[in-house]
Order: C-alpha cells, then sequence, then structure tokens
C-alpha cells in the first residue's frame, strides 16, 4: 500500500528564528498589528510504500529525525494517510 | 617527514585552498580530499574545511554527512585521529554527530564577517595542545549559523569532563556559555566556528590561527 506523508518541521522554543522575527516585525506597517507568535517551519511531502499505515508513520518518522529535523534544534510533527487509488 | 593532513572538499565548500594554504605554512603536506572518497588514504590528520557543503540545503552540514567520505572520517575519528572541523566543518561534524550539539542561527539575525577573539579554555584537544589555557586569540568569524547550542545535560557534560576548548571573550553571536570549540570524549575531534586558516599572516591582521594548526600536527609553537 502507498501512504502520503507530511512532515511539519518547526524550530523548538528558545531556539532563535530570523525568519519569524523579520516577518513579526514588518506586521505592523501592513495593519495586522492584530497577529502575534507567528513561527515558520518546513514542511516536506513524499510517498512510503509500506504494509500498513503503522509500518509508513514509523518509517516516516525515522526520516524525520534522522534527516529532516535535528533534534537539538527541531521538533517534527509527521501525518500519515493511505493514498487513495485511482 | 612532513605531516600529510586531508582537507575534505564537499561540493560548495569554499576554504579548502586556504586551509591548505595555511597548513603548507607550518610545514604540513595538505591534500584535498573529494567527498566521493571512501578512503582518507593514510592521511595523518583532517580538517573539514568551511564553506556551504552541498548548498547548506536543508541545514547546514545536514546532507554532508552522508558523502562517502564521511564514513571514512568517522572511523579515522574513532581510531583517534585528529579531526578538525571549521566553521562550515563543524556544522558538518555536530550534523554528523562526531560532535554534540548544534549550531543556530547568529543573535542579532546577522550574517557575520569579523575578528573575534577568543580564549583557549581546556589545553586537551589536538588543537589546543600546545597553549596555555587563558591564551588569547585573534581568529576570524565568517558565518552566519554560528551561535552554539545544546541540551542542558550536554552542556554539563562538556564542561564536566573540560571539553570546551575554546570561548569568545566577547560572545558576538550569542553562543551558549561564549562556546567557540568543543571536543569530543577523546578530545581528538574538535570543532570551531572561527577560522585559524584566516589568521596565518601578518597581513591578514592576525597569525594566531597558526599556533592552533602547529598544536595539530604536534609541533613546537613558536
Amino acid at each position: 500500500m502507498r501512504f502520503a506523508a507530511r512532515v511539519e518541521v518547526r524550530l523548538r522554543p528558545g531556539i532563535a528564528d530570523p525568519e519569524s522575527a523579520t516577518i513579526e516585525r514588518a506586521l505592523p506597517a501592513l495593519g495586522f498589528d492584530d497577529v502575534g507568535k507567528l513561527a515558520t517551519g518546513r514542511s516536506f511531502r513524499f510517498e512510503i510504500e509500506a504494509e500498513s499505515e503503522a509500518r509508513a508513520r514509523e518509517r516516516a518518522e525515522a526520516l524525520a529525525t534522522r534527516l529532516l529535523a535535528n533534534p537539538v534544534m527541531e521538533d517534527a510533527a509527521v501525518s500519515v494517510s493511505p493514498v487513495e487509488s485511482p | 617527514m612532513a605531516a600529510r593532513v586531508g582537507v575534505v572538499v564537499f561540493p560548495g565548500t569554499n576554504c579548502e585552498h586556504d586551509v591548505a594554504a595555511a597548513l603548507a605554512l607550518v610545514g604540513a603536506t595538505p591534500e584535498l580530499l573529494w567527498h566521493g572518497l571512501r578512503d582518507l588514504g593514510g592521511v595523518d590528520a583532517v580538517v573539514v574545511p568551511g564553506g556551504f557543503a552541498h548548498g547548506d540545503y536543508l541545514r547546514p552540514g545536514a546532507l554532508a554527512r552522508f558523502s562517502p567520505v564521511m564514513g571514512a572520517v568517522a572511523r579515522f575519528a574513532a581510531d583517534g585521529g585528529p579531526v578538525v572541523g571549521i566553521c562550515n566543518g563543524f556544522q558538518v561534524l555536530t550534523e554528523a554527530g562526531l560532535l554534540p550539539g548544534a549550531l543556530q542561527k547568529n543573535r542579532g539575525l546577522r550574517f557575520m564577517c569579523v575578528p573575534s577573539v577568543v580564549t583557549v579554555t581546556s589545553s586537551r584537544s589536538v588543537l589546543t595542545s600546545g597553549l596555555e589555557v587563558g591564551t588569547e586569540l585573534v581568529l576570524p568569524l565568517n558565518n552566519f549559523d554560528g551561535s552554539y547550542v545544546c541540551a542542558p545535560e550536554t552542556l554539563e557534560e562538556l564542561v564536566a569532563e573540560d571539553r570546551v576548548v575554546l570561548r569568545y571573550r566577547d560572545n558576538p553571536n550569542g553562543s551558549l556559555d561564549d562556546i567557540a570549540g568543543i571536543c569530543n570524549r577523546g578530545a581528538n575531534v574538535v570543532g570551531l566556528m572561527p577560522h585559524p586558516e584566516r589568521a596565518s599572516s601578518e597581513l591578514l591582521g592576525s597569525v594566531d590561527g597558526l599556533v592552533l594548526l602547529r598544536s595539530l600536527l604536534s609541533l613546537p609553537v613558536a
């Protein structure tokens, strides 16, 4: 079976996030002074061939922690769902 | 016989010739090692120089650790071989798990290209063995992701085991505990953000990098 995986990688609390800080600083000038706590991250999408959803999740989590995220600085959220057959 | 020092070159590395020139100044024979090699060819020490290995895609050092040469570097390090990672090379060594922690964006969100004053805080490592603790060195910094960070228990371990080898005097990038360079348990793998090879001539404003490279080669420090 094929599964679609999505991994969202975000900086952990306390790790400097210059991109978010810069975007947030620009918000008031655009009239978005009601917006705060902005966080940026990366989203990865890929497909996995696996015999079960649990196995697909395990593989996606392994990829997330071994390569896509650096656990010293980043957290990864993994979601997996079956790919609909055409 | 002159020590042979391998200088690892990834696609995107850009300090390899500076490192090779500085090594030659202290009497070593530098050999560039392309990242696709699986064998270090019997070199006596390895330097992983600065630059943007694999374009720094994903994260600095994240993809470089999968280059074939890194398996050989890891085996060389495990056998006690001296390995030094400078700047991007330090990032590569942390991503490869040869050194703990990581390098995050500089405090103040700035790319920095400035001389920094660092203090030798341990003479245990291969890079600082010839220097006295407390020695101040002027070495250039040139990076964006240069602020050292690690888990609190890792920091405790680094301090307790005397593995913080260099600290910034003025901590220009917000590094945890002023850390500019650390070593592994065996003290044979060292990573540092400042560039010793760029402090290798009076014309460059400092020759302080040469004393570190002499240490690496176990030469008497002039």
